[in-house]
């Protein structure tokens, strides 16, 4: 069956998408491109309901209502790995922040003066 | 004391220590004179309690994990201090001062980059069954994935000459760390050496420490960093 393929086709890609850092501007125009197509897809198919069907049988579907339940499973597995990564990014970001003020602020301490078992 | 300590900076990565910390750094300060405590966002008074004590006090404003504190000390001993060697030692009591002076020894004398502790070489006192089997996973993990023959992976006692610094970036903020940190070692072309310690859980190291089965998150921070890696 088509839908199959696309199916595995799509949720691999999200794997792939996940365990990948994309290069820049890449990550944002993919998202974008999705968004804006999903728009479009969720626009027409109100328009026109009989479309979802019509989709569905051409990739094997029984209803369009089931085409529509797997589209929305892909598209949040791309939703939330692309959350998950901006997520770590900004995480790294953090920490180096934190590390740059911990280390900016130090509060010395003075250095010690107080006898010490002398030093044979 | 034969040797100077002056060259050594002692790094105690804290979170929320008030309980224990000030017996920890008494008996640290009293042999080693150059302590670094980097406060990993307390909710207590442990910076308070790190400054009187007399050590030098860097607070991470959010809290980042240990790996992410060990980070900051190391860039601190890098870049605002001279030491020569650091050594990386828990805040919770659970290493001994004696453990970690003998640890220095032996890597001025070796030569080697870096000086790591092993509490099944060395001995431990009070921990659970459980514990030790989940360590020795760790240990047949790392020893495979870092190609080192050590037999302790998850001490958080060692010895890291300045040229280990240079070349050790650790990015996994949480405990991933102590693996990020021994895989590190042969692709810098560093040395090592490994030193029998003694462990100690007491009932606040117990109560305080990672739950064993955190060792997952070890393994998944490992692995999409691995994965990150290699895409």
């Amino acid at each position: 069956m088509i839908i199959k393929v696309l199916l595995i086709a799509g949720i691999a890609g999200a794997g792939l998408f996940a365990s990948r850092i994309p290069g820049a501007g890449t990550g944002l125009a993919l998202r974008r491109l999705l968004g804006a197509g999903l728009v479009i897809v969720a626009a027409v198919s109100v328009a026109f309901p009989e479309i979802t069907n019509w989709a569905a049988n051409l990739v094997g579907v029984g209803q369009g209502s089931n085409l529509v339940l797997y589209g929305l499973v892909v598209a949040f597995l791309f939703a939330v790995t692309a959350l998950y990564q901006r997520i770590s990014h900004l995480e790294g970001q953090l920490t180096q922040l934190t590390r740059a003020i911990a280390i900016l602020s130090a509060d010395k301490a003075e250095p010690r003066t107080e006898l010490r078992e002398p030093v044979q | 004391m034969q040797q100077s300590l002056d060259d050594v900076c002692v790094v105690v990565p804290m979170f929320n220590e008030a309980n224990v910390l000030e017996g920890v750094l008494e008996t640290l300060l009293a042999v080693f004179p150059h302590v670094v405590c980097i406060d990993d966002g307390s909710s207590d008074n442990s910076p308070e309690i790190a400054r009187r004590c007399g050590a030098t006090v860097l607070k991470h404003v959010v809290n980042r994990g240990q790996g992410a504190s060990l980070q900051t000390g190391f860039d601190y001993v890098r870049t605002m201090t001279d030491a020569e060697y650091c050594v990386t030692f828990d805040s919770d009591g659970q290493h001994g001062v004696l453990d970690a002076l003998a640890m220095v020894d032996a890597l001025r004398e070796s030569g080697a980059d870096i000086a790591l502790a092993s509490r099944f070489r060395g001995t431990t006192e009070g921990m659970s069954r459980m514990r030790g089997l989940v360590l020795k996973a760790g240990v047949w993990f790392t020893r495979r994935s870092a190609k080192l023959d050590v037999t302790d992976t998850h001490n958080g006692l060692r010895v890291l000459r300045r040229t280990a610094l240079n070349s050790i970036r650790l990015r996994l903020d949480r405990m991933a760390h102590a693996s990020e940190l021994l895989s590190a070692i042969v692709p810098a072309g560093l040395s090592y050496i490994e030193v029998p310690v003694r462990v100690e859980y007491s009932e606040h190291s117990r109560a305080k420490g990672q739950a064993n089965i955190a060792a997952i998150n070890i393994l998944f921070d490992l692995a999409t960093a691995k994965l990150r890696a290699s895409a």
